[in-house]
């Protein structure tokens, strides 16, 4: 660990000029993913800027219906907001289905999305990491892949965002509110994470200094009827194998509309496109549901320790849509 | 000391008794010092430098950026190390040579004013190193694999006996099974910590360890020292799981920076990271299994070939094929232990070392059997009990196996376990039940001394250096000092944990309150005998640990029968235990209530192996990789979703020791009257946890929440 400095920001414009003129400067949300890649020597900034104390810790109801959540609401708090829990419970259960009680009082919104990957080798510093060290080459790729990614690798990383809030609100289209030096301005969270690429290193769109303010969910009535279901090796404390999350309109038999995203396949949280396309206009039965987890899985590529995530994906999205099937038709 | 006096039968009184632990109230306030947090005047704090080659040469080092920090006071490494007397023990030859034999080995240090700028320093020193290729993968077709001299601690490595190749062919069924089981490190909740004083031409630790004397008996002569110029205080150690059976190479490094800088008291605490290549660890086991047996499913031929690692700088054995030996009748058995010397970090104790792989492996081929022939798990192991001791012949002090299957059955509801696979779903989990027996030897080491002495404040001293390691041993000390002067607990004034105290044998093989319990009885007697019931103040006595002639004339194990509910479900795969019941012959209990930690605790353990403990070893580097407790879920235990329910209940034996049984069987009666038979009793002239009487225990864990529910 290396000597920092730390401040604790009064404004969000003071805030985002004291990181973005300093090169090593970092903000400091919860501090439960930065100061244990800080012990473990995975980052090394020379300053903290503390945003807890900002404003941005309220979850407000917009005029269009949505929702407004500022990036310093707690994890703990945003899953009990009666707003989120009623309209949008997939972000609920997906919250409340990550890390432990403590940690998810310590946890930001905005720190939450901006975690990082759980590679192994990513948090060993003395194996090669392209992410953490360009260029040094993916010890991933040949070595322990049971975590890693089957959908949008790329030969230079392999590893997987494991955030569970971020799925459902990718499923939830939620834009991101970010504030630079230049003012603000909104990027889609289905495009705020990227691809690995060739540059691995860079885990979002988000430039140095660029501060997260809100994220904001749009309406989606059909929401209200949605599920976050989160396959792991232990009921408690343990990250994903992967995850699904979902909302399924359906009348008449019918899949009017569907929003289905997924956890611990990709470097982001991923939104089954296909997938939804597939359902749209299907029968709600298990045989679309199956047809529309081919083809978002069509496209998977598994690596030598992690070929269990396609079938597990398949059989949990099924399972997903079947549940929230059988919600809808009493 | 008359005889008459020395085998006088005790008066039970604090012996069985749920007493809350003694130091409890101190832990929970967080007023009990463990090694890390002893207060010594102006430290310095120490963090390593360790290989990130797993085979070769340090070719050099540079340490000047390191040095050059504000705050570094030294930097030791194998070019300025102080020198240690003996390199017969290649994982305590700690800074002695430019060798690395792991990846992770220290090659040196940094002592520095705070553990910040220790850890930032360790950081900057730059090494390289002639790289040799290593090998780090455990597979069966070696070529090298070689028999040990014997295994862990002092067992044969291979048995013969009959003719099982014949009794094989003939065999009506034959299981031909290869079972493996993963590294595994034990890892304690409490790291492995050191605070090293060297001052005045003695040295000093506090230390986190299973036996103040142990680590002071193996390092005073590597560092030169006669043991009175050594101390060794551990009076609170959070964990050990036998990784701080024995010092480790973090003990020396402690020590060698303690004398780098006299006077100075010296801190190292390993980070859990560390606590992968530089503690121990269980290695893994490549089991191959042939069982024969006639059609009524009584094993005709057992053979268990067991290949497993150590380290190629210094040999650890693992007995796993030991617990065959006994667990089931055969007149024909085989069993042997095949090493492959890598260039792993060195394997030592874990959590039962041997039985807990051996018996995993012996359970999974006994249900394999039991599938084979058509019959209930539960029948086929009581067909193939063995009424004595296959081995040595000698009557079982007590066995009792096959009640412990019974009454947990029934305990259980066994009976409505149906075994076709798949039979039972409920909401969305397949249901299903197991079992497995379970078997520890028991030991009791010799050596161990007690004193007692009668203070000013009219109580009794008790001293001995044993050691805590959250088991409960200040306070089963305690209860069995009270009963062996006759006085109540309040009476006792127990101490532990200090080399300053009389020699005490290691907290390891589940052999502590039974060896340390009989001196302190021995040393009772003495006291009584020279000084009476009213001794004047001052007065003192004290005596080792006594011979206990039943061991010669008895086979003395342990035994359990395990059960689970084990739910996998339909869609994902997931699986989950929502019940554990155990029900265990085990001898007296000292106190129930430490005595049920331990139950649950050995239970959660095995439900951790089976499911979560695996540690991933990237061959290509030659360390875990998945070393982060923060990491996916790999190395951690199941504690935070379960929670204990129920349990305990002592009953004891009609051949049981004087004093006391009545009251306790009694009490047994009255709240456990459908307790399981009482099983054949040796009598043993000293009052411990031996084999005089024997004791069904039940423990049981329910998960906390529904199987699927949110954390
Ligand atoms: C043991 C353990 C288990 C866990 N299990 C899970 C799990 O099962 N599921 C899961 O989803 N997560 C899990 N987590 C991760 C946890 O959710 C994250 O650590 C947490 O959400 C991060 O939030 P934080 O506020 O503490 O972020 P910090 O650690 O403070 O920050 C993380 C990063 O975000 C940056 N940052 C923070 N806020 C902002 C902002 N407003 N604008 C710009 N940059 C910002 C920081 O500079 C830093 O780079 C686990 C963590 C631990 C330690
Ligand atoms: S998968 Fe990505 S994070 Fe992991 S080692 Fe490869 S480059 Fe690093």
């Amino acid at each position: 660990m290396n000597p920092f400095a730390y401040e604790r920001a009064s404004n969000a414009a003071g805030a985002v000029a004291a990181v973005a003129g300093h090169p090593g400067a970092a903000f400091l949300g919860g501090g439960t993913n930065l100061v244990d890649h800080m012990r473990l020597g995975v980052a090394s900034p020379d300053l903290l800027v503390d945003i807890t104390k900002l404003p941005f810790d309220r979850v407000e109801e917009l005029p269009s219906g949505g929702v407004r959540i500022g990036a310093g609401v707690r994890n703990s708090d945003l899953a009990a907001d009666q707003l989120i829990r009623s309209r949008y419970p997939m972000l609920s259960q997906a919250l409340l289905s990550g890390a432990s009680g403590q940690l998810r009082n310590l946890a930001t919104t905005g720190g939450n999305l901006l975690q990082r990957t759980r590679c192994v080798y990513f948090q060993d510093v003395t194996t090669p990491c392209n992410k953490r060290e360009p260029g040094t080459g993916c010890s991933a790729i040949g070595g322990y892949t049971r975590y890693h990614a089957i959908l949008g690798a790329s030969e230079h990383c392999v590893a997987v965002h494991p955030s569970d809030m971020a799925v459902a609100m990718v499923a939830l289209d939620a834009t991101v509110v970010v504030l630079g030096r230049l003012g603000e301005r909104r990027v889609k969270l289905v495009e705020f994470h990227r691809l690995p690429g060739d540059d691995p290193w860079q885990d979002t769109v988000l430039g140095h200094g660029e501060l997260i303010v809100a994220v904001e969910l749009p309406a989606l009535p059909f929401a209200t009827r949605s599920a976050y279901r989160k396959v792991r090796d232990r009921a408690s404390f343990a990250f994903a194998l992967v995850s699904v999350a979902a909302a399924l309109d359906v009348e008449g038999g019918t899949v009017r509309d569907a929003r289905v995203a997924l956890g611990g396949v990709a470097h982001k949280p991923w939104r089954a496109t296909q997938a939804e396309a597939a359902l749209r206009g299907a029968p709600a039965t298990a045989e679309s549901f199956r047809r529309a987890a081919d083809a978002e899985l069509a496209a998977a590529r598994p690596l030598d320790g992690n070929a269990y995530k396609i079938p597990m994906v398949r059989n949990t999205m099924v399972a997903v849509l079947r549940d929230l099937s059988a919600e809808a038709t009493p | 000391m008359s005889t008459s006096l020395a085998n006088a039968p005790l008066e039970i009184r604090a012996i069985g008794l749920p007493l809350e632990r003694i130091e409890g109230r101190a832990k929970v306030t967080g007023t009990a010092p463990y090694a890390y947090e002893q207060t010594v005047a102006d430290p310095l704090y120490l963090h390593p430098v360790q290989a990130t080659i797993a085979r070769g040469k340090i070719a050099s080092i540079d340490s000047a950026a390191a040095k050059a920090l504000p705050g570094v006071v030294a930097i030791i490494t194998h070019e300025n190390a102080p020198r240690l007397a003996s390199d017969k023990d290649k994982e305590l030859w700690v800074l002695q040579s430019d060798a690395v034999g792991f990846r992770g080995q220290f090659i040196g240090a940094v002592i520095a004013q705070t553990p910040e700028v220790a850890r930032q320093a360790a950081s900057l020193v730059r090494v390289t190193y002639a790289e040799q290729p290593h090998e780090a993968e455990l597979r069966a077709d070696r070529s090298d694999l070689y028999a040990p001299k014997q295994v862990n601690p002092d067992y044969p490595t291979d048995t013969d006996e009959g003719d099982v190749e014949a009794a094989l062919k003939a065999a009506a069924v034959t299981i031909d099974q290869t079972y493996s089981t993963p590294w595994e490190n034990n890892n304690p909740m409490e790291p492995h910590t050191t605070v090293a004083t060297w001052g005045d031409g003695k040295l000093t630790l506090y230390d986190s360890t299973q036996g103040a004397h142990s680590v002071r008996t193996m390092l005073a002569p590597l560092f030169g020292l006669k043991p009175e110029q050594m101390r060794v205080i551990a009076p609170h150690v959070g964990g050990g799981f036998g990784s701080k059976g024995t010092p480790h190479a973090h003990d020396v490094l402690a020590g060698l920076a303690a004398q780098a800088v006299p006077g100075r008291p010296v801190k190292l605490a390993l980070t859990r990271q560390q606590m992968f290549s530089l503690a121990g660890y269980r290695t893994p086991t490549i089991q191959h299994f042939r069982l024969g047996a006639d059609r009524e499913g009584r094993l005709t031929a057992i053979v268990h070939e067991v290949i497993e690692q150590t380290s190629r700088i210094k040999e650890f054995a693992e007995q796993t094929a030991v617990p065959t030996r006994l667990l089931y009748a055969s007149p024909n058995r085989r069993t042997s232990h095949r090493l492959a010397a890598l260039d792993v970090p060195v394997p030592s104790w874990m959590r039962a070392p041997g039985e807990t792989p051996g018996v995993c492996g012996n359970e999974m081929a006994m249900d394999e059997l039991a599938v084979a022939c058509g019959l209930d798990p539960i029948e086929l192991r009581i067909r193939n009990d063995p009424p004595v001791d296959p081995e040595s012949g000698k009557p079982w002090s007590g066995r009792n196996l096959v009640g412990c299957l019974r009454e947990g059955a029934r305990r259980f509801g066994w009976d409505q376990r149906d075994p076709a696979p798949r039979s039972r779903e409920r909401d969305g989990w397949l249901v299903g039940l197991g079992v497995a027996s379970s078997t520890y030897p028991r030991y009791a080491m010799p050596g161990s001394v007690a004193s007692i002495r009668y203070g000013a404040d009219r109580r009794y001293a008790v001293r001995i250096g044993a050691a805590d390691i959250g088991t409960g041993t200040w306070t089963a000390l305690t209860q069995i000092a009270a009963d062996a002067l006759g006085c109540p607990v309040e009476a006792i004034r127990m101490e532990i944990g200090d080399t300053d105290q009389p020699n005490a044998t290691v907290e390891g093989g589940s052999s502590g309150i039974t060896s340390w319990g009989t001196t302190i009885v021995a040393a009772a007697r003495a006291f009584r005998a020279e000084h009476g019931d009213a001794p004047r103040e001052g007065a003192e006595a004290s005596a080792g640990m006594p011979e206990n002639p039943d061991e010669k004339r008895f086979a003395m194990h342990s035994f359990g029968a395990q059960f689970a509910e084990v739910r996998v479900n339909v869609d994902t795969g997931e699986i989950r235990v929502p019940r554990m019941l155990g029900v265990f012959s085990v001898g007296r209990i000292i106190n129930p209530r430490t005595a049920r930690s331990q139950f649950i605790g050995g239970m959660t353990m095995g439900l951790s192996m089976a499911l979560h403990e695996e540690s991933v070893m990237d061959p290509r580097f030659g360390h875990v990789v998945t070393q982060d407790r923060r990491a996916p879920a790999d190395a951690r235990r199941a504690g935070p979703a379960l929670e204990p329910d129920g349990f305990a209940r002592d009953r004891r034996d009609r051949h049981c020791r004087r004093g006391g049984g009545d009251r306790q069987r009694r009490l047994a009666r009255h709240r456990n009257p459908r307790a399981p038979p009482a099983d054949h009793a040796g009598q043993g002239p000293v009052l411990s946890a031996n084999t005089a009487t024997r004791s069904s225990v039940i423990g049981r864990l329910r998960a906390a929440r529904p199987a699927s529910d949110n954390s």
